[in-house]
């Protein structure tokens, strides 16, 4: 049943003005443990991984992989093709001549390397996701343009969350508010 | 307070000054003597909001019907054969390699700018990236028609450029410069055009939630794919997009390094030199940015963006220019001095045939302007006045193209074997191509800046905030300086963080 109905969650938002009144909220609601934070902003806002707790980030391992791989993998199709399935003499050259295998070795260890960067971080973001339950609030819409929000995700039912809204207006938000829908 | 002190205060406070001077990266603009995110937001898109305007749609109908004649070029050279380009059994690579390899020299000056210049934290090519990677795509878009057309039935090529398990169980020769060049190529157009889409992510999301009317929110917001701006999504986002800048940096470099092996590696007099990959990528950069200068400055007054790329953006990419075009020509006469030198008739005759041969007009033309022309910009007045830096940037675009011609087609024309010897002459195919494919790139751009935010809005927020902490910095330091010069406290502001301030 989870599947086809993901379970509803409620999220408390809080917009404040400044990214420097982001991090410093964020570090205090971290502090409480009041439920799972998350931060929304502009830009990246430097700080705030260590403010929410956020832990590093996978991507440069997996860069590393996939460039290895792309690399080892470019290498051994043109030995596997030229040596092993279609040996052809060209020339007079050695069936393995490494020097000339540098350049699509090269390319191949970017052109992996490059589409698990982006694959790969657009899967760690979770998209494409086009419903999020943050966009039922019609003032979240400032969270790309000029405000920074931070969030905290419950299983609690809105009403049950009023001390976690006055919570944010007491660390300075200008703005509360409670949404709750479907995260898959 | 001591002088030395007092002299390192001083320093610090001249060096936070530098930072906003002479020109601030965000230039106020009137009625707006201070910028925050919300008015950036605004002016960087707000040509995106417009109602169509006439000049785009003139211009946007001129460029399209360059397309139609692009199209009917193509389906002439298909049907009937590359017998009817201008080449012949001696100029076996006419204007097709020439312009492939302008075209994505042009493309250089992107990953430049986005890749190697993020690399180095300049600060002001936060301006001009995004119109830069997005000149990189449709150019490399253009160049890599050539090759396809050139192999003269495209559908049958695929087997000699793609090792794929054909029905023949035959595999390319990876030996060949020319298969480097096909992964060079196409990885290069995959990785800027994810680069280009990675960085218009958070931009597409501000079009979203700026956006009204539900049409626009739902076009946005389904490019924007769902993007929250989450800091748990940040913190992926800032190291992916600094590693792709980090592995686009040595692909630019492999790809013109790759092109240039096409020549170097083959024995034709004029081509088989170890001098080719430096001075291609030299020649790369200097075309690429004389493009980015001869369509940013219409554009940045067109778009209303003359706020965020200031005189000194211009003055900045004169001086590359400047540079480049200076070892574009260290190249030219090292070629010509090591023909020289190396008392190989075959190699000298082919540099005193660029010189004195029957299309030496283009040689000169060539030298004129690449040679001749960047050294304007020794000049404040030639680096500050916007007509003239766009006539020269028109010149360079020429001379680089004139460049690819005086290599390709000047080399080959006479070879090793005097019976052998011809002229070339582009037929209307080739000039067709050549037009089609300036109005296809045209036609991209044009759609490019009235569709997508041609600045990266997030980023220039992000840049707006250090340079209000700078001026900041620069402010404290100098109230102290002040302070301990008249021997008095300085005042405990300074030592407090700026994150206390109200925004």
């Amino acid at each position: 049943m989870s599947s086809i109905h993901p379970p509803e969650k409620t999220f408390v938002l809080g917009e404040f003005a400044t990214p420097e009144q982001l991090v410093d909220a964020g570090a205090k609601l971290h502090a409480l443990a009041l439920g799972k934070l998350d931060a929304y902003s502009p830009f990246p806002v430097h700080g705030i991984e260590a403010a929410l707790g956020i832990p590093k980030s996978i991507v440069p391992k997996m860069a590393l992989t996939a460039g290895l791989t792309g690399a080892i993998g470019g290498y051994s199709l043109i030995y596997w093709c030229n040596v092993i399935d279609y040996p052809i003499n060209i020339g007079g050259r050695p069936l393995h001549s490494w020097p000339t295998h540098i350049p699509i070795t090269f390319e191949c260890g970017i052109l992996l390397t490059a589409l698990t960067l982006f694959f790969g971080s657009i899967a760690l973001f979770r998209l494409p996701r086009p419903y999020h339950p943050v966009f039922e609030a019609e003032s979240f819409r400032s969270a790309s343009i000029d405000a920074f929000w931070v969030s905290i995700e419950s299983d609690k039912q809105p009403g049950e969350l009023g001390d976690v809204a006055q919570k944010l207006r007491d660390l300075g938000a200008r703005k509360v508010e409670i949404v709750r829908g479907p995260i898959s | 307070m001591s002088t030395v002190a007092i002299a390192e205060v001083r320093a610090k406070a001249l060096k936070a000054r530098a930072e906003l001077e002479p020109t601030p990266w965000i230039a106020p603009v009137k009625d707006q003597p201070k910028h925050d995110d919300s008015n950036i937001n605004k002016s960087l898109l707000s040509y995106i909001w417009k109602d169509t305007d006439q000049g785009w749609l003139k211009m946007l109908g001129l460029t399209s019907a360059g397309v139609g004649l692009l199209t009917f070029a193509i389906i002439v050279t298909v049907v009937k054969g590359i017998g009817m380009w201008g080449n012949n059994k001696t100029v076996g690579w006419g204007w097709g390699i020439t312009n492939f390899v302008w075209w994505i020299g042009i493309g250089h000056a992107g990953t430049l700018i986005s890749a190697i210049l993020l690399l180095f934290q300049q600060k002001w090519r936060t301006s001009i990236n995004r119109f830069a990677e997005a000149m990189t795509l449709f150019a490399v878009v253009c160049a890599g028609l050539y090759p396809i057309l050139h192999t003269g039935r495209p559908w049958l090529a695929i087997y000699w450029l793609f090792p794929y398990p054909n029905t023949m169980w035959i595999w390319p020769n990876f030996k060949s410069p020319l298969m480097w060049d096909v992964f060079a190529v196409s990885t290069y157009l995959t990785t800027s055009l994810l680069f280009w889409y990675l960085g218009l992510i958070p931009d597409v999301a501000s079009l979203r939630d700026a956006s009204v009317g539900t049409l626009r929110r739902k076009i946005y917001g389904v490019l924007a794919l769902g993007w929250t701006g989450s800091a748990r999504a940040w913190n992926h986002y800032k190291i992916a997009y600094l590693l792709l800048a980090g592995i686009a940096t040595p692909l630019v470099l492999s790809v013109h390094t790759i092109v240039s092996f096409d020549f170097a590696v083959a024995v034709i007099p004029g081509w088989h030199t170890t001098i080719f990959p430096p001075y291609f990528v030299a020649g790369a950069v200097f075309s690429g940015f004389a493009m980015v200068c001869t369509l940013m400055l219409p554009a940045r007054k067109i778009l209303g963006i003359e706020h965020v790329i200031t005189p000194r953006h211009i003055e900045l990419m004169c001086k590359v220019m400047l540079l480049t075009g200076m070892i574009v020509t260290y190249g030219y006469v090292m070629e010509h001095f090591a023909s020289f030198y190396s008392a190989n008739p075959y190699e000298y005759f082919a540099f005193y045939n660029r010189r004195a041969g029957p299309m030496n007009h283009i040689f000169f033309l060539m030298v004129f302007c690449n040679c001749i022309t960047p050294h304007l910009f020794w000049t404040k007045w030639g680096r500050t006045n916007l007509w003239a830096v766009w006539v020269a940037s028109i010149f360079i675009n020429i001379g680089m193209w004139c460049e690819r011609f005086v290599i390709f087609v000047i080399s080959l024309h006479r070879d090793f074997l005097p019976s052998s010897w011809v002229a070339f002459h582009p037929t209307w195919v080739d000039i067709s191509l050549y037009v089609g494919t300036i109005c296809l790139f045209l036609t991209l751009m044009l759609l490019f800046v009235r569709f997508l935010p041609a600045v990266a809005v997030s980023e220039i927020k992000e840049l707006r905030l250090e340079m209000e902490h700078a001026e900041h910095a620069a402010h404290e330091a100098e109230t102290a300086t002040m302070a301990a010069a008249s021997g008095g406290v300085p005042p405990a502001a300074h030592a407090a963080p700026i994150s206390g301030k109200e925004g």
